[in-house]
């Protein structure tokens, strides 16, 4: 009788028989077998990671959108019990040094109206034709070396300094792109490239013409009416130098929050509003971007429960359909607790090769192609937001529920009689 | 010689709905040490069931067992499983050797399992397989070798950690009257060595060739020679 062994030793020796046996098992199974298995599990993790990465990433798309388009790293405004940022130029040279500047942008704004069937006479009953809006006084030069808005241009052409009648015209306030019919919003009918609007701003009117419609996917650019900075003081009657927001970029070192602060420290908080582009957001994105949160969570779970059932088919099959190998190996005796080993590893295995594959998958070719070609989603150019802890999360939940999935089909095999087993009763 | 195998009262009692079938009847006889016991009797006289039984793979309904001194029938499932492993080797009708892995890797598994050195189990298994005439087709998995040297497989499996029992569950039942004469004499070879066997055959032949044979019908000993 060879002596007793510890705990630990039986322990040891029951993985290195149940590691000897997956290996073979895994070495000599049926190619095509292996290959959909690790198929299956590659889809799986894909489902895991993909579904609730794009979830998230189409209002991260959103987010990046307003970023680049409209707030920056840091956007300054106005108090609002304060008609524009007091100090503006001396605000803006203080920006301008802070550490990691990169670029700014300063834009006026104002409510404002524009109307396209201002010259038929109306009807009785007959309403204007209007769409309100923030209209937004640019540097067109400043604004599209900063914020790229040009490029976002889907109809006509952008801006240039000499286009004092021209106006931009977000495709939110046109029905052309935004049809809806509401009591308490309306969009702008009947009106194209071309078209002669009268802009109302402050209780002056004026003819514009509309030279180019935006769709930058931010909803803040795509709901405003742009024009050069000067004919908006004129019409808002502003003589100062003072503007109504300060759009910061700082370089790709730079921390919104610590630029904030430098800022706040500087004083400025005490003359306008100082937010980073996180704080700026709009809470119903925050809320949405929370909800496709908890939903891409809810995907992963059900995709989680997906993967742990077909581990354990896969198992399972595996296991009843080498019942009697199972008989023989404990006839021979081979303990349970190495057999079990052996499904395990079997099941690490295969959840181990769909999660290589599949990081190589996500990385190296969905999430840098989504990158460079984001989604078109409607509202937002949707991206794959992954994150290296949330992927390690669900490499780690994977395979716990891969040891668990494969345990339990194998101990069910395992615990019929031995005799049962090997004559196949 | 010591008794290796002391069994007492030994029933085996099958329900089949209300019908009791008795395929081990209230049996009692010993085996001692290095004897080559063939167990005979026609289909259905429960000399199968007694060598699972006597093996360990099944669980009498009443009785003793009594192997190397050790009252068998109360161990635990596990410990019955280690007690298989250290104690006894198997040889099965239809040699029951693992498909996906190699003659070497089949012989090897019982050391292995029993903690013996990877390098040290794999010389001990080429020593097994030399013995029963098999070292040249060590690599070889089992369905690249015929089933007489599946066989011999099993035996080099069955004894490559001496076990104290050597049971063998009709042998030659699927082999030719060559291969299973071949199968026959590695056998007499091992017990010559001092291995002690249990066989199960019908053929009379080959139960000539043991130094006992207990000849069973119902369930009980109709016939018990030494030779």
């Amino acid at each position: 009788m060879p002596e007793k062994k510890t705990w630990f030793q039986e322990l040891k020796t029951a993985y290195n028989v149940g590691f000897f046996l997956a290996i073979r098992d895994i070495k000599r199974a049926n190619k095509w077998t292996t290959a959909l298995i690790v198929s299956v599990m590659v889809l799986t993790f894909l489902n895991l990671v993909v579904v609730s990465g794009i979830l998230v990433g189409l209002i991260e798309g959103s987010i990046e959108a307003s970023k680049a388009r409209y707030t920056g790293d840091v956007i300054i405004s106005a108090f609002p019990e304060r008609q524009f940022i007091e100090n503006s130029q001396e605000i803006i040279k203080i920006a301008e040094n802070i550490p990691h500047f990169d670029a700014l942008t300063w834009r006026y704004t104002a409510g404002g109206k524009i109307e396209s069937n201002y010259k038929d006479t109306l009807e009785k009953g007959e309403v204007v034709n209007s769409a309100s809006g923030l209209v937004t006084g640019i540097d067109p030069d400043r604004e599209d070396s900063v914020t790229g808005i040009s490029e976002k241009i889907i109809e006509g052409e952008y801006l240039d300094r000499s286009d004092t009648d021209s106006i931009l015209v977000g495709k939110d306030l046109l029905y052309k792109y935004t049809p809806i019919e509401s009591p308490g919003f309306q969009t702008l009918k009947d009106a194209e490239i071309g078209t002669r609007v009268r802009l109302t701003v402050n209780g002056v009117s004026r003819e514009m013409t509309i030279k180019g419609i935006i769709k930058s996917k931010a909803g803040e650019v795509d709901a405003r009416i742009y024009m050069v900075d000067s004919e908006l003081r004129k019409m808002i009657g502003r003589t100062d130098q003072n503007v109504d927001e300060i759009a910061i970029f700082l370089d790709n070192s730079g921390d919104a929050i610590e630029a904030k602060n430098a800022l706040v420290d500087s004083g400025v908080g005490l003359s306008a509003k100082v937010q980073t582009s996180e704080e700026a957001q709009p809470k119903f994105l925050k809320d949405i971007k929370a909800t496709f949160a908890i939903l891409g969570n809810m995907f992963s779970f059900i995709g989680l429960i997906v993967a742990s059932i077909t581990i354990f088919i896969v198992i399972f099959v595996n296991a009843i359909t080498r019942r009697r190998y199972i008989g023989i190996l404990k006839g021979i005796g081979i303990s349970r607790r190495a057999i079990e080993f052996s499904y395990i590893l079997q099941a690490i295995f295969y959840a181990s090769m769909g999660i290589i594959i599949g990081l190589v998958l996500v990385f190296g070719l969905i999430k840098p192609g989504i990158a460079a070609n984001p989604i078109d989603f409607p509202f937002s150019d949707g991206i794959l937001a992954t994150t290296a802890i949330g992927t390690v999360v669900r490499i780690i939940i994977l395979m716990f529920a891969t040891v668990i999935a494969g345990f339990i089909p194998a101990r069910i095999v395992i615990k019929q009689r031995t005799l049962d087993a090997i004559l196949g009763r | 010689m010591k008794d290796i195998i002391k069994i007492e009262n030994l029933r085996r009692v099958f329900k089949s709905g209300e019908a009791e079938i008795i395929a081990v009847n209230d049996l009692s006889f010993s085996v001692p040490e290095g004897q080559f016991l063939a167990i005979t009797g026609k289909s259905g006289s429960g000399k199968s069931t007694l060598l699972y039984q006597l093996g360990l793979l099944d669980h009498p309904t009443s009785g003793n067992i009594t192997i190397a001194d050790i009252p068998v029938e109360k161990l635990r499932s596990d410990d019955r499983t280690k007690f298989r492993l250290n104690f006894l080797g198997y040889v099965f009708q239809d040699y029951a050797v693992l498909p996906s892995l190699t003659a070497e890797e089949n012989v090897m598994l019982p050391l292995l399992m029993q903690g013996i050195e990877f390098s040290k189990a794999k010389e001990m298994s080429d020593s097994a397989l030399q013995k029963v005439g098999l070292a040249h087709r060590k690599g070889n998995t089992p369905s690249q070798l015929s089933g007489g040297e599946q066989q011999r497989v099993s035996i080099a499996r069955a004894i490559v950690h001496n076990p104290k029992i050597l049971f063998a569950d009709e042998p030659t039942a699927n082999l030719d009257t060559e291969t299973s004469r071949s199968i026959l004499t590695a056998f007499l070879e091992l017990n010559k060595q001092g291995q002690t066997i249990i066989m199960v055959t019908h053929e009379e032949e080959y139960a000539r060739l043991a130094h006992r044979i207990i000849n069973l019908a119902d369930g009980k000993i109709i016939k018990d020679t030494n030779l």
